[in-house]
């Protein structure tokens, strides 16, 4: 195995283009995993350890560019209002030591439906930034997921950054495991607010081949929000909607039996976890939410 | 305040030649302990283990640590399929790989003897002709680097014929089913009702038909009980060292030195002696270092390379590496009268050993002794049984067959104590058992039965707070609600549920083994102070026996400086660290020797000073301050003056009184050494709506005799407490009931608890002497691994009035989807 250490960005992307084949290496949470138990046997690897600026991240705009090895503990740490979602979601990772490895390039490289970062941007809405030496495109959130384990990147590029917009509401993320800590999610469920756009987006993870968004509920929910004159008078949406919201939520997985959990459970989590994270981030959005120590 | 700091080896071990095994020979524990000032460090108290500070900052050696000069990396190739015929397996492109200097079969196999097993000797070394579960060892590789050990496997050609799985009764014991075993010649071979069942035990006393119509109540129900692993943290793992005599030195971490010794040598094709073992520092046991793992194939490596051979599971290997806990179905029926007396109780317990026999013959021993629980019962019939299957083979874990049977009859306990309309804990307080009930087998109780006590203990503790989250002033706290940190619910769905439960296990080896162990004890004068040494063939597998031997031979010696000595096979047999028995048997070995140490001393000292002090010749001399000492107080002389230069050295067996084995038929018979009592009440909160739950408190009460280590005894009582919580919410090995293979064999998909699951834990000790052990002590270890998680799944069924009848329960158990 080649192990390649580029000391600049230009000369991983250099790197990468001689040898798509290369597989990066950030945190190593995942990619350590694998090797160790023969998962994968790279013919390279590709070390990103050495180039600082993926450690960083600034604003830019409308959006925070989250540079792709940011660990999730400087996540919940530094970004806790700017991205909320994300730090609340970056908070369940793993454990302690895992969560000073590993950062959301990584989540997004693996591309695992369970990966916990998703839902979160998902719900924010982000764009994540491929980079090749033939240069750089943003690939939209909803376009970047294409199967399980599988992402719209080409072989010859590198995760740069995740730009990812700024909150301009409340945010929440819940995920569900069968412990209370250091758990691989079974499902789990990014919600967003976007008052100044008057919509609701959404993010699943765990519950379909790819983490997802549950369109027709946001629609759904944006149209009552809307009617209801939710967003004007600060009122909640009426409990029937909330539970038709749930509902829709649930109906937009896919998901499978495996030895984590049922297809039925999820599909019936996700829809409690809806439910409950509507109205925690309504109650945020009227001010009057509590604390909740312990989470980001 | 006891002042011990932590020494060092002694820098030469006789008998290790080169500077690396003896390196490897005293990884594991510092063993020397020395005191600055006082008679202190003695039975009774908490003395703080050698190894606790250098297993939290890592920098304890365990086996995986092992290291010497030459050596070579062993690698096993395994099974990827349950059931199947080997048709042929072709190892030369894995030969002929660089780096590669061995590749062993079935066919390499240096002896007559090519199988190996604590009981039943069944299991092959490696595999020959059949494959009969999952992850079974093929060939075994040794190479210059683990990786060319572990590609080299991989080149290993293997060609299977399926065969149909077994991984039930039904489909093990059909008329026509693949008999796993052909032609047994075990001794319970003659007597069990089909050759695909290990061990059948009956149990049946007074009449229960009878008993049956007097009552006025009757619950039956059928229980689940999912297969557990015990998740020791250090993989298996050890290095074996050919030596100059043809024999081979082994460092390896496990429960019993002697037994994994009787095992390899005949493989091998050498004496015992020629097999020198030592035990290396152990990652915890809980059962699972029972059986053999890597020594065999470590050994035959070894030899056959004439260089020393390391041997390291990674995680995924080491759920195939070692027998986990036998998943049961247990069917109860137990009948009361309208005033809460049990009247009868019938129960049939199906253990499932998968593919090789391992213990599987003594847990259903256990598990048919024990099934009743606690409880006074005159009419009782039982059967107990062990299957073969093509699942992962099963054998020893904490608690022994008694924990799956405790998680059974409390949840029938609860359901009869409703049908009668009693209080739960009141009509298990009125069954419960005391000294001088008569057991199922017949045997009477002869020492204190607290069990009404512990569960009094229990309930009487204050209850924890309600809604805990809510407690730090208006926010709430994710870290105390169900979902903890994955931000699940804000107190929303949440139902506190509160269960009760009570267990009782049997302490050391029963159904009349020999359950002996060995001492070598030692006094002698150095630096004009009197110094001792112990030295067994105890396995320290995380328990504390290392503290326990030194305070002993304080206490019986009334010395300060005690070398407990490493294990290994230069002494006799300690037997096995299990069945809550060492602190009991080499403890109680410790001390005989320590007393025929003590006889001789005195014996010098009279002869040297007697004399001319008639003070010697009285009665109730004893020990202290390393001083004799005269029964009104009076110094007779120093003990470094008494032995000059004479060393005192004592070696000794001990036994506790003997057991018997249980009749064939009516099961009937003394068979066990003593027993242990615990009970706990669960307080949890369910998240009803996700099925999620957060046990907010744990809290224990048990008899122990005496806590000789007080700090020891609740760090056992809240280690198996874990456990017990574990497999009640958590912990299962899942395997696919149509291929027989394992399909989480690891820590990211077999969950054990984290510090966020493991609520506080409070623990009453209670210390009612059983004047048949030593000190009056009684075993600790298992106890609170039984009852912890009938006590939990009673709290969640409390909380959200499911009739739950297995363990462990998932969320979509709770939430019907």
């Amino acid at each position: 195995m080649e192990f390649l250490r580029p000391a600049s960005w230009e000369e991983a992307l250099a790197v990468k283009a001689e040898h798509p084949d290369a597989v990066p290496l950030a945190g190593g949470t995942d990619v350590m995993v694998e090797l160790n138990f023969g998962h994968r046997r790279p013919e390279r690897l590709l070390d990103l350890g050495r180039i600082t600026e993926l450690g960083e991240w600034e604003s830019d705009g409308p959006a925070v560019r989250l540079g792709a090895s940011v660990p999730y503990t400087r996540i919940m740490e530094a970004l806790r209002s700017e991205l909320p979602g994300l730090a609340l979601a970056a908070h369940t990772v793993a454990s302690p030591q895992i969560r000073n490895r590993g950062g959301v390039g990584g989540n997004l490289g693996t591309a695992s439906p369970a990966g916990d970062a998703h839902p979160a941007l998902l719900a924010s809405g982000a764009e994540v930034e491929a980079v090749s030496t033939r240069g750089t495109r943003l690939i939209p959130i909803d376009d970047f997921y294409l199967g399980p384990k599988r992402n719209a990147l080409a072989p010859d590029e590198l995760i740069r950054a995740v730009r990812v917009r700024r909150a301009g509401g409340p945010q929440q993320f819940a995920k569900v495991g069968t412990r209370n800590a250091m758990v691989i999610a079974v499902c789990a469920f990014g919600l967003a607010l976007h008052p100044e756009s008057r919509t609701v987006r959404t993010g699943i993870g765990s519950a379909a081949p790819t983490p997802v968004r549950a369109r027709e509920a946001e629609e759904f929910l944006t149209g009552v929000l809307e009617e209801e004159r939710c967003w004007d008078t600060g009122r909640p949406p009426p409990p029937s909607a909330a539970r038709r919201f749930a509902d829709l939520c649930s109906a937009a997985c896919s998901p499978i039996d495996d030895v984590r959990g049922t297809a039925a459970y999820r599909r019936r989590a996700v829809g409690v976890l809806a439910r409950r994270t509507l109205g925690w981030a309504w109650q945020e959005h009227r001010g009057s939410a509590r604390v909740t120590e312990g989470a980001a | 305040m006891t002042d011990l700091t932590e020494g060092h080896v002694p820098s030469v071990i006789p008998g290790v030649r080169s500077e690396a095994a003896r390196r490897a020979a005293v990884l594991g524990l510092p063993t020397r302990f020395t005191q600055r000032a006082g008679n202190v460090g003695g039975v009774g108290e908490s003395v703080p283990r050698p190894d606790g500070v250098l297993k939290v900052t890592g920098e304890f050696a365990y086996s995986s640590d092992l290291w010497h000069e030459h050596m070579l990396w062993g690698h096993l190739l395994r099974s990827t399929t349950a059931h199947a015929e080997i048709l042929s397996v072709d190892v030369s492109e894995a030969l002929a790989t660089p780096g590669v200097h061995a590749v062993l079969t079935y066919d390499d196999l240096p002896a007559e003897v090519r199988h190996y097993g604590l009981e039943i000797q069944d299991t092959p070394v490696l595999a020959h002709r059949r494959i009969r579960h999952h992850g079974e060892p093929i060939a075994a590789v040794a190479a210059d680097h683990p990786e060319i050990a572990r590609r080299a496997a991989e080149k290993i050609k293997v060609e299977y014929r399926e065969l149909p799985v077994l991984t039930d009764e039904k489909s093990a014991t059909a008329p026509d089913a693949t008999v796993l075993h052909e032609d047994r010649t075990d001794h319970h071979a003659p007597h069990v009702p089909h050759p695909n069942v290990v061990h059948r035990q009956p149990i049946v006393r007074g009449d229960v038909e009878r008993a049956a119509a007097r009552a006025d109540f009757v619950v039956r129900g059928e229980y689940e009980f999912g297969m557990q692993d015990q998740a020791f943290l250090g993989t298996e793992s050890g290095m074996a060292v050919p030596a100059e005599d043809g024999g081979v030195d082994l460092y390896v971490a496990t429960q019993w030195l002697h037994a994994d010794r009787r095992q390899i040598a005949p493989v091998l094709g050498l004496p015992e002696e020629k097999v020198r073992m030592t035990l290396a520092g152990v990652g915890g046991a809980f059962g699972g270092r029972e059986d053999l793992s890597m020594q065999i194939h470590a050994c035959l490596l070894a030899l056959r390379t004439g260089r020393p051979v390391k041997m390291v599971y990674n995680r995924y290997e080491s759920f195939f590496g070692h027998v986990h806990r036998h998943p049961a179905r247990l069917v109860y029926e137990h009948g009361a009268t309208k005033d809460g007396r049990l009247t009868h109780v019938r129960a049939r317990i199906v253990l499932d050993g998968g593919a090789y026999a391992s213990s599987s013959p003594a847990v259903v021993g256990n598990a048919a002794s024990l099934s009743v629980g606690p409880y006074e019962v005159d009419a009782v019939e039982v059967e107990a049984l062990a299957l073969y299957t093509n699942n992962p083979p099963c054998g020893a874990m904490r608690g022994f067959g008694a924990v799956q049977a405790c998680f059974a009859y409390e949840a029938q306990m609860d359901r009869l104590a409703d049908a009668v309309g009693m209080d739960r804990v009141d009509f298990r307080r009125l069954n419960a058992m005391s000294q001088g009930s008569v057991m199922p087998t017949g045997q009477v109780v002869d020492s204190p039965a607290p069990v009404a006590e512990l569960l009094h203990r229990v309930r009487e503790l204050p209850l924890p707070a309600e809604r805990p989250w809510e407690s730090g002033g208006g926010g709430v706290d994710v870290r105390a609600l169900p979902g903890g940190l994955s931000n699940t619910s804000h107190g929303e769905g949440v139902v506190r549920g509160v269960g009760y439960a009570v267990g009782i296990k049997n302490v050391g080896f029963s159904e009349g083994f020999d359950d002996y162990s060995t001492a070598r004890v030692r006094l002698e004068a150095a630096g004009g102070e009197a110094v001792a040494s112990v030295h067994t063939a105890m396995a320290e597998v995380g328990q504390g026996g290392v503290t326990v031997h030194a305070q002993i031979a304080r206490t019986e010696l009334g010395v300060t400086g005690v070398t407990v000595r490493p294990a290994d096979t230069r002494v006799g047999s300690a037997g096995s660290t299990s069945a809550s028995r060492q602190t009991y048997v080499t403890g109680g070995a410790v001390k005989r020797a320590c007393e025929l140490v003590r006889e001789r001393v005195l014996e010098l000292g009279r002869a040297r000073f007697g004399a001319a002090q008639p003070g010697w010749s009285s009665e109730g001399l004893r020990l202290e301050g390393g001083k004799v000492v005269a029964g009104d107080g009076t110094v007779l002389a120093g003990l470094a003056e008494i032995l000059g230069d004479e060393a005192v050295e004592v070696e000794t067996e001990w036994r506790h009184r003997p057991t018997e084995p249980f009749d064939r038929v009516t099961g009937q018979g003394d068979g066990h050494v003593q027993y242990s009592f615990a009970a706990h009440r669960a307080v949890v909160d369910v998240d009803v709506e996700l099925g999620l739950v957060k046990v907010v408190e744990l809290a224990c009460a048990q008899d122990v005799g005496k806590a000789v280590n007080p700090l020891a005894v609740v760090g056992q009582i809240q280690g198996g407490s874990t456990q017990g919580l574990g497999v009640a919410l958590m912990e299962e090995i899942v395997v696919d009931r149509t291929t027989g293979l394992v399909r989480n064999p690891s820590f990211t998909d077999y969950l054990i608890p984290t510090i966020l699951d493991t609520p506080p834990m409070p623990v009453e000790v209670l210390e009612l002497a059983d004047d048949n052990a030593p000190y009056g002590l009684r075993g600790v270890g298992e106890a609170p691994t039984l009852s912890s998680t009938p006590a939990i799944l009673a709290a969640v069924r409390a909380a959200t009035g499911l009739d739950l009848r297995r363990t462990p329960v998932r969320p979509e158990h709770l939430t019907g989807g």
